[in-house]
């Protein structure tokens, strides 16, 4: 029955395009034509211990993709063709799947080992392979099976655990498959290859095992065999067996206490004197403890009616010890390393861990890092200075501003001078730190900063010379002005302390954002984005006329990369990036600008220039809309007002362009939200555009394919444009409103238990009320009867949504508004309605008594609108 | 299939400004989207709102679409001493005198008795109450238990919050009489009809304890007043019913009217002897005049003009008159409408007979409107009579079906 598939399998992996391009027509062809025989096809390749290597390995990868797929919807649609396939066939396929678990060639057992638990991964949830875990496990206890088999099979579980959840095993399941790991790790039964195996399955198992870990008999005999495993003799095994420790910690923080002590010993061990994949483990188990204390930490003192799992405090009990050993790892520095992306060492895990640490204890840390860093910090070795200025910066987090303030006061010259230091690293660390004090101790808008307003002089003296340095340091003191800037934040007029130095630091920022040194553009976004921040939060009072005089200056270099020459899709890319990166600040600039009165003009009188640049912008590619450049564009459009009308009938192309691209989905989340700038802008101007903006906005409602953030924001587009065109949305309501309501009933289906669905939930029924409530307020003043056949399972949605338990208050805003303007639009037509209605009483008067002023005056107003309408 | 990838951010990652304009940007829309809405369900935006919450100011100053008038309502509250009373001489409804009874009055009309007494705003906000009368001067300054009126603890309601009230301070019993409704909490209503207006007034006011008997921090009790559809109940009922205070005439609101300030004819105001103490004005010593009295505005062309806007002249001054009697542009002077009276061509005014007689009264800030002058005249010659009023609604009564009867009663 099955084909002969080998030569195609061969040819697909040809050096010659044109015949794997045949070949790989030639596969997809018979997958068309008949799925089941050449998925059978496939698997009996890969079981023919008789077939070449390269064949059966493709014959796996082939298999593997017809099962998986990393796009939703494609994943979906190949489980139902897996699913729909003949149960005979099926069976073949899994029995062939685990036969070659057995095979003598390595790869061929662990490509099977892949794919069974890609089928494991549809069938199991289904109940449709109820036998897999039991065939395993016999694998695993049957006397004669080779060391190669069981290794196989361990593989197969582990991938198969990472696959499943454990809801689709039943109890008795859990225990045979963790009893079988847990022995396939016991050093005097098996070799290196199945005790790696079974170690790296346990990983797997892990989350499954929480009945056990919940048995104390069952979790010393698991924690015992796991640290034993911590000590073999091969290093990858002990990094395996620390692996599944820094899950532990992690998952089963609750019931740590009892091993507290041996792991101690064996993480410090590894640190100490471990190679370094082992010490990184386990220094990573430290900080997945920091982790789990700190959450704790926050969760105490946020309100909760849960309860609270025990603070069990180890990070507190065991900083004695901890810190110093961590403290040592931060002298094992790599030449080098801030340069290098890829490099994660020791010192830096170390370093990371400290800084956990600090979270998780606070002032505790203080007088066990201070030490440290003060015999360190003069030494004539680079390590020793960099080491401590680390240690310094890391230990900002946690303790008290009392505790601080007086260690960053006296140090702050000191650390201001190491700017001048001859290496590299410790002036990278020093500006690191530098950027951390900005960051956690300066915030001149609460009243409080270690910076004195007479030392920012010299603060920024040095900044503005050290951010010529290497790369690597200027990207940091990039970092440290923009925490500079960010602390005076809405801080109103101790602003202005920043204004006269302001010059400086944005002439300076862009002669950095211009340096061809970097080897990446990692340093030009810095510094334009640390430009952002600076003009953000400028004091527009007295620096309207430097920011002003920065426009022109980002419009000439804008227009610059207009001229650039494209020759290959990495230009095209840079170019990109370096538009973005300028689209940025203009959009900052505009807002900036646009935000008073007496600066508004400026942006005006610009705006079509400014204009004519985006468009030429959008213009240098075919096929997608610079988001930058849209997202400046929606600024633009609300300060100009009607006045943007002029600029539609160039703009709409792209308009639609943006709208369109519905799988660059940020691209087209961005241009649904400029629809609504333009709309508030142009108000009924805006009617000619609205046929074909509508179009796509139901298009993409439409569509499956859609990214779900998308559609929030397509909702209260869709209210904005009713808002602007009043009557005239008449003709869109018998296409926008089955949306509305089917995306309703869908909230009313959502199950809200997992928090990520709950957050989406509420963003879609914010929306959804904002576009009821732009059509009624739309419709009010004419043609509001064409509403009211819809106005019934609007109140049973708003009824619905009242349930919610808890409550969100947006939500609720949005609700009683849209309860409200039904009342205000529709008037005494809605009387009956209303009369029948028993719940907006009770969800009036909950929400009259809410401590949230703004939703308490919606409330009160609704209250009248309802009222009106009762007395009509 | 690996386990978790160790790699922590180290010294942090690049900054991610993308992120913040993004969400910036969701915030200035949603905002945005916010106020577009509230404008149109014609309340407050949420500058207000943004003024009283901790939420991080951004530096974006929203704009208020809202017309300057309501601006004006949002610093009215605030305004002190010449300024205040400039801004709340133009600020009142200025019913006109009912010369021809308007059509559908059984439809779109109310009608109540007005208490006789000082026509005043009153003001209620930080912890005060203030009634400015319509020249703008101050009447009382008190404590009151409408919201913020008084400095008590738990300040009621949403901050700022202030209230603005039409009313008539009636000597009698001391108590203010609320005809009208500005703005309540914060919200404004002008740009709300007067059905709505009187609505709100009547379920708002009670539960503040404003009518409640005086009090330490509740100086001045305040009371609605009954008001009714002007069907031939209504108005029967506000002629003649039983009333706590004295009446001065009844008072005609156009229900579908806004709060028109200044002269407004969606307002009217009638009287006869037996709804007013006062038909015929009186002079200075409280004695009916032989002749009719009226006062009228001296404009710079030497023309002489009532209230109106645009004001209608009713004679002219020489130059050298003016300059011998020391009289000024805008300068408030009586005269007395002698026999020839007023003369009509077509129906239309065309020009009086007057008799100069000095300046008005230093406490009177406006010259007649047209509409008084009219209905005093009218008074004096062939009054309107409640008869015709009463005719008239029953006449267009025949023409239509709804039975309303609704008794809006405070």
């Amino acid at each position: 029955m099955a084909m002969e598939i080998t030569q195609f399998l061969l040819a697909a992996q040809s050096a010659d395009a044109k015949v794997r391009t045949e070949a790989e027509a030639n596969l997809r062809q018979f997958q068309e034509q008949n799925l089941p025989i050449f998925l059978l096809s496939l698997s009996v390749e890969l079981a023919n211990s008789e077939k070449p290597a390269e064949s059966r390995r493709m014959a796996g990868i082939v298999l593997k993709n017809s099962l998986d797929a990393k796009d939703a919807s494609r994943k979906e649609h190949l489980v139902q063709q897996w699913m729909a396939i003949d149960i005979a066939i099926k069976s073949q396929i899994k029995d062939l799947l685990l036969r070659t678990l057995g095979s003598s060639v390595p790869e061929a057992r662990h490509t099977s080992a892949q794919v069974i638990a890609k089928i494991a991964a549809v069938e199991i949830p289904r109940k449709q392979w109820p036998e897999l875990i039991g065939s395993l496990l016999n694998n695993m206890t049957q006397i004669d099976s080779p060391a190669s088999l069981k290794q196989a099979t361990l593989e197969t579980l582990g991938y198969v655990c990472e696959e499943i959840s454990h809801q689709d095993l039943v109890q008795d399941e859990v225990n045979s498959v963790l009893t079988a790991v847990v022995q396939g790790m016991n050093l005097a039964e098996h070799s290196p290859e199945v005790r790696l195996a079974a170690t790296k399955a346990l990983y797997n198992a892990l989350d499954f095992a929480q009945t056990n870990f919940e048995n104390e008999m069952e979790r010393n005999y698991i924690m015992k065999v796991v640290c034993e495993t911590a000590l073999s003799k091969e290093a990858d095994i002990r990094q395996a067996a620390f692996e599944c420790l820094v899950s532990i910690a992690s998952t089963y923080y609750e019931v740590l206490e009892p091993y507290m002590q041996t792991l101690f010993e064996l993480t410090s061990n590894a640190v100490k004197g471990d190679e370094e994949t082992v010490s990184l483990q386990a220094i990573e188990f430290w900080s997945s403890i920091c982790d789990e204390e700190i959450e704790l930490q926050e969760y105490e003192g946020s309100e909760s009616g849960d309860s609270v799992p025990p603070h069990s405090r180890f990070i507190e009990k065991a900083i004695s010890l901890l810190v110093p050993m961590l403290l040592e790892t931060l002298l094992k520095q790599e030449e080098g390393q801030d340069q290098d992306d890829s490099i994660w060492n020791i010192s830096m895990a170390g370093g990371t861990c400290l800084g956990l640490v600090a979270r998780t204890v606070g002032d505790a840390i203080v007088p066990l890092v201070m030490p440290f860093v003060q015999t360190n910090i003069v030494k004539p070795d680079w390590r020793c200075r960099e080491a401590a200025t680390y240690a310094f910066g890391s230990i900002l987090e946690g303790p008290t501003i009392e505790q601080l303030s007086p260690l960053v006061r006296a140090g702050l010259d000191f650390l201001l001078n190491a700017m001048k230091d001859e290496n590299n690293q410790v002036k990278d660390s020093t500006a690191w730190t530098l950027s951390r004090i900005f960051e956690l101790l300066h915030s001149p808008a609460t009243g409080f900063s270690v910076i004195s307003p007479e030392k920012l002089e010299q603060v920024l003296a040095v900044l503005l010379e050290s951010i010529r340095d290497a790369p690597n340091v200027a990207e940091k003191v990039c970092g440290a002005i923009y925490y500079l800037a960010q602390g005076y934040e809405d801080a109103g007029t101790s602003s202005s302390h920043l204004t006269p130095y302001l010059t400086n630091i944005i002439s300076r920022l862009i002669e950095t954002a211009a340096r061809t040194d970097g080897s990446d553009s990692k340093l030009r976004s810095s510094a334009y984005e640390t430009l952002n921040e600076v003009i953000r939060c400028s004091y527009i009072p007295e620096t309207s006329h430097i920011v002003a005089q920065l426009l022109p200056v980002i419009m000439t270099k804008l227009g610059e990369t207009l001229e650039l020459q494209i020759v290959s899709s990495e230009d095209r890319e840079k170019q990109g990036d370096l538009q973005a990166s300028l689209c940025g600040v203009l959009q900052v600039i505009i807002q900036k600008l646009s935000g008073t009165d007496e600066t508004k003009p400026i942006i005006l009188q610009a705006s079509d220039h400014i204009m004519i640049l985006f468009l030429k912008v959008f213009a240098c590619r075919r096929s997608t809309v610079h988001e930058e450049a849209m997202l400046a564009i929606g600024a633009l459009a609300y300060a100009c007002g009607p006045e943007f009308g002029k600029y539609m009938s160039e703009f709409y192309k792209y308009l639609e362009m943006g709208l369109q691209n519905f799988e660059e989905y940020q691209v087209c989340s961005i241009t649904v939200g400029v629809v609504g700038d333009i709309c508030r802008a142009l108000d009924d101007k805006v009617l000619p555009y609205c046929d074909g903006i509508m179009t796509f906005l139901i298009n993409n409602l439409q569509s499956t394919e859609l990214h779900r953030s998308v559609k929030p924001p397509i909702f209260s587009c869709i209210g904005d444009i009713a808002l602007a065109i009043g009557e005239h949305f008449e003709k869109y309501v018998s296409h926008a409103i089955p949306m509305m309501q089917g995306a309703a009933e869908h909230c009313a289906k959502m199950d809200t238990s997992d928090e990520e669905l709950m957050e989406y939930a509420n963003q879609l029924k914010l929306s959804i009320f904002e576009a009821y409530s732009g059509i009624l307020q739309g419709f009010k003043n004419a043609k509001s009867e064409v509403m009211m056949p819809y106005a019934g399972h609007l109140l049973q949605f708003i009824e619905l949504v009242s349930r919610d338990s808890p409550r969100d208050e947006s939500v609720a805003k949005a609700a009683i508004a849209v309860m409200g303007d039904l009342a205000d639009a529709l008037g005494p037509n809605t009387k009956l309605l209303f009369k029948d209605s028993i719940f907006y009483v009770q969800f009036l008067g909950e929400c009259l008594q809410s401590d949230d002023e703004q939703l308490k005056e919606t409330a009160v107003w609704a209250q009248g609108m309802i009222g009106r309408v009762l007395v009509s | 299939m690996a386990p978790h990838d160790l790699r922590r951010p180290f010294k942090r990652a690049a900054i991610s400004d993308q992120q913040k304009r993004r969400d910036l940007s969701l915030l200035r829309q949603a905002q945005n989207r916010h106020d577009a809405q509230q404008h149109a369900r014609h309340l407050a935006s949420t500058v207000l709102s943004l003024q009283s919450s901790s939420s991080p100011e951004l530096d974006i100053e929203l704009e208020c679409e809202q017309e300057s008038k309501e601006l004006d309502v949002r610093h009215a509250s605030k305004l002190r001493g010449a300024e205040a009373r400039r801004w709340f001489a133009k600020q009142l409804m200025l019913p006109e005198w009912i010369i021809d009874v308007p059509d559908r009055l059984n439809l779109d009309w109310y009608v109540f008795a007005r208490p006789a007494g000082k026509r005043c705003f009153v003001v209620s906000s930080n912890g005060t109450t203030v009634s400015r009368l319509r020249n703008g001067s101050i009447l009382h300054h008190f404590p009151s238990a409408l919201p913020s009126g008084a400095r008590t603890r738990g300040a009621s309601g949403p901050a700022p919050s202030y209230c603005i009230l039409d009313c008539i301070f009636h000597e009698l019993d001391q108590t203010y009489y609320v005809i009208d409704i500005l703005c309540w909490r914060g919200y404004s209503l002008y740009d709300c009809t007067a059905e709505f207006r009187f609505f709100w007034l009547n379920s708002k006011l009670a539960e503040t304890g404003a009518c409640d008997s005086p009090s330490q921090y509740h100086r001045f009790r305040f009371s609605s007043v009954p008001v009714y559809e002007c069907d031939q109940g209504g108005l029967h009922a506000a002629y003649t019913g039983v009333v706590p205070y004295v009446k001065d005439g009844l008072l005609f609101y156009y229900k579908h009217a806004h709060y028109q300030t200044g002269n407004t004819p969606l307002a009217l105001v009638w009287k006869d002897e037996n709804c007013s103490q006062y038909v015929i004005d009186t002079d200075s010593k409280g004695q009916v005049p032989s002749q009719q009295q009226v006062a009228l505005e001296l404009q710079d062309d030497g023309k002489l003009s009532t209230s109106d806007d645009p004001p209608v002249v009713f004679g002219s001054l020489d130059g050298d008159f003016i300059q011998k009697s020391g009289l000024h542009l805008g300068s408030l002077l009586r005269f007395a409408i002698t026999e020839g009276g007023l003369s009509f061509v077509d129906g239309k005014f065309e020009k009086a007979e007057l008799h100069y007689l000095g300046k008005v009264n230093r406490a009177r800030a406006f010259a007649d409107s047209f509409s008084k002058i009219m209905f005093q005249y009218m008074v004096r010659h062939s009054p309107l009579k409640i008869d015709d009023l009463l005719a008239s609604i029953s006449s267009s009564d025949d023409q239509q079906n709804k039975p309303y009867d609704v008794e809006m009663a405070g």
